[in-house]
């Protein structure tokens, strides 16, 4: 007996917020917390387990404190931006295995407003790994970089390639009056802006923004009566990839793992699917983390996101929010893929509403693709 | 050394020899004893046996950039004086990748699979750093 088709994402909330200044990172969990459950049609008292990630270490006590939870289940995985979606796979075996009833996830940040230079910070020495590699200055765009450097020597990937994602993502963005930048941009516009670590440009990278979000997790046969059509966990799978003993393929991402795992789990094939949600912290990403899924085969990625494929109107509607390049970023994206995934199966998204949206499948990457990092899918149905 | 402001490694017992060699202007790797698997970076224990039994081989010093990337936005200081520099992955020639900055070049001038050779950066006098330069 398996977990999957038996619990259900049934309330979704995506603060609006992209420039929060008068806010706290916490104030911004709260008021997520109180849209999810609002969505679901549930009270915070309902809530028995709790999920969240990047508070810091020991952070979640400061946090349910901040909400007055008293859960029976807590979990504050960190791996990166990623999390999120790990949080739904754990509450998914949590509530199935009766640790909870009710698991609420909550995201909240004002890294734009605090002026956190996420991407181009550099310095991080926080592990035993990271001896070996900060004095040399990695940022985060640069270990994406790394990636799209190899990527492009061994299979003739080209910029203008990667620029396509950035320009289909901005034109979802452009029907999305939340998302942060809605001005239209062209493969050109990509290429002339300045480049951050080659071979990517700035608008092949993710903005900073403020904000949040929230889920609410809980059985299917409880779902069933609530407020909103639930989207059911159909499989799930998460992964990580990191130098191992210095031998690490540069182009092998954890999806090549999750990938396949969360697919075989929810019994669905890759035909099957309606819309993808994928971390888009970079356009490499995206490219990366579809040929891991296995949407394409290894190297056929710059051509297979070209000619508009990824639009909400294409063969492979992809990041129909906006995604992390033009919407927003606040430091950690995976929830927001959840909440996109969900509303376009339910049906409410409007302009960008995908036709007949019935299988979504979401990808989280987390923590640094060139160094460690981590990746959880996920693929929910329409209950 | 007050005013190199890179971020410094944390020598532990671990990777104290690795360390400890680069100060000679020695580059090494580790292999195990027991299975004969190489492996960088450094640790007390083989990952493919769980031995402990560990040896220390020199490299060449050769190698080829495995990949690379010219960074010119880094707000950290140290790096943000220095810009654009080379961050990369080299394979060494007897296999291990690791990552590195390549130097004596201009930063547009690298490629994947470049033939490089350490350059030893004494950035202090307890730390050197394996750079890499292209072989001449």
């Amino acid at each position: 007996m398996s977990v999957w088709g038996k619990v259900a994402v049934a309330g979704v909330f995506e603060h609006p917020t992209r420039w929060a200044p008068d806010k706290t990172a916490y104030q911004i969990h709260a008021e997520s917390a109180r849209g999810a459950l609002a969505d679901a049609g549930l009270t915070i008292a309902d809530v028995d387990g709790f999920f969240t990630s990047g508070v810091g270490p020991i952070g979640i006590m400061s946090l349910a404190q901040h909400l007055n939870l008293r859960p029976c289940h807590l979990d504050s995985q960190d791996i990166g931006g990623s999390s999120f979606v790990s949080h739904c796979l754990h509450a998914a075996a949590a509530i199935d295995a009766g640790l909870c009833s009710v698991a609420l996830v909550t995201y909240g940040s004002t890294a734009a407003s605090e002026r956190f230079a996420i991407g181009t910070g550099g310095g991080f020495m926080m592990s035993p790994a990271d001896n070996f590699e900060a004095p040399y200055g990695p940022t985060i765009v640069g270990s994406y970089a790394l990636v799209a450097q190899r990527h492009m020597h061994q299979y003739g990937t080209t910029s203008a390639q990667l620029a396509e994602i950035a320009v289909t993502t901005r034109r979802h963005a452009s029907l999305n009056p939340a998302a942060k930048y809605r001005e239209p941009i062209t493969v050109e516009d990509v290429l002339a802006s300045r480049v951050i670590s080659s071979p990517l440009h700035l608008l092949d990278c993710c903005i900073i923004s403020d904000g949040g979000g929230a889920l609410v997790l809980t059985s299917a046969a409880r779902a069933r009566d609530l407020a909103k059509r639930p989207a059911l966990i159909l499989g799930a799978g998460e992964a990580v990839r990191h130098h191992g003993i210095g031998d690490r393929d540069l182009l092998d991402v954890a999806a090549f793992q999750s990938g396949p795992l969360a697919l075989a789990r929810a019994g669905v094939k890759h035909a099957d699917v309606d819309l993808c949600m994928v971390y888009d912290s970079y356009t490499i990403t995206v490219l990366a983390t579809l040929e891991g899924l296995g949407f394409c085969k290894p190297g056929e990625g710059g051509a297979f996101c070209a000619n508009g494929r990824l639009a909400f109107d294409g063969a492979l509607p992809t990041n129909t929010d906006g995604g992390g390049l033009s919407s927003n970023h606040p430091g950690m994206r995976g929830i927001f893929l959840v909440i996109e995934a969900v509303r376009q199966l339910r049906g409410e998204r409007g302009p960008v509403q995908v036709a007949d949206c019935e299988v979504a499948l979401v990808h989280g990457t987390g923590g640094m693709l060139g160094q460690r990092h981590s990746g959880v899918t996920m693929v929910l149905g329409k209950a | 050394m007050g005013d190199y402001k890179k971020p410094l490694p944390r020598i532990d017992e671990e990777s104290r020899g690795y360390w400890e060699a680069l100060v000679r202007h020695e580059l090494y790797f580790q292999r195990c004893h027991d299975c004969d698997t190489n492996r960088f970076p450094p640790r007390a224990v083989c990952p493919a046996c769980l031995s402990s039994a560990t040896d220390w081989v020199r490299a060449s010093g050769r190698g080829t950039v495995y990949s690379f990337t010219v960074t010119h936005q880094n707000q950290a200081p140290g790096f943000r004086e220095t810009l654009p520099y080379v961050l990369a992955v080299v394979e060494l020639a007897e296999g291990p990748r690791m990552m590195t900055n390549v130097v004596g070049c201009a930063p547009d001038d690298v490629r994947i699979g470049m033939a490089v050779e350490v350059e030893f950066a004494d950035v202090t006098s307890e730390i050197t750093l394996a750079t890499f330069r292209p072989v001449r």
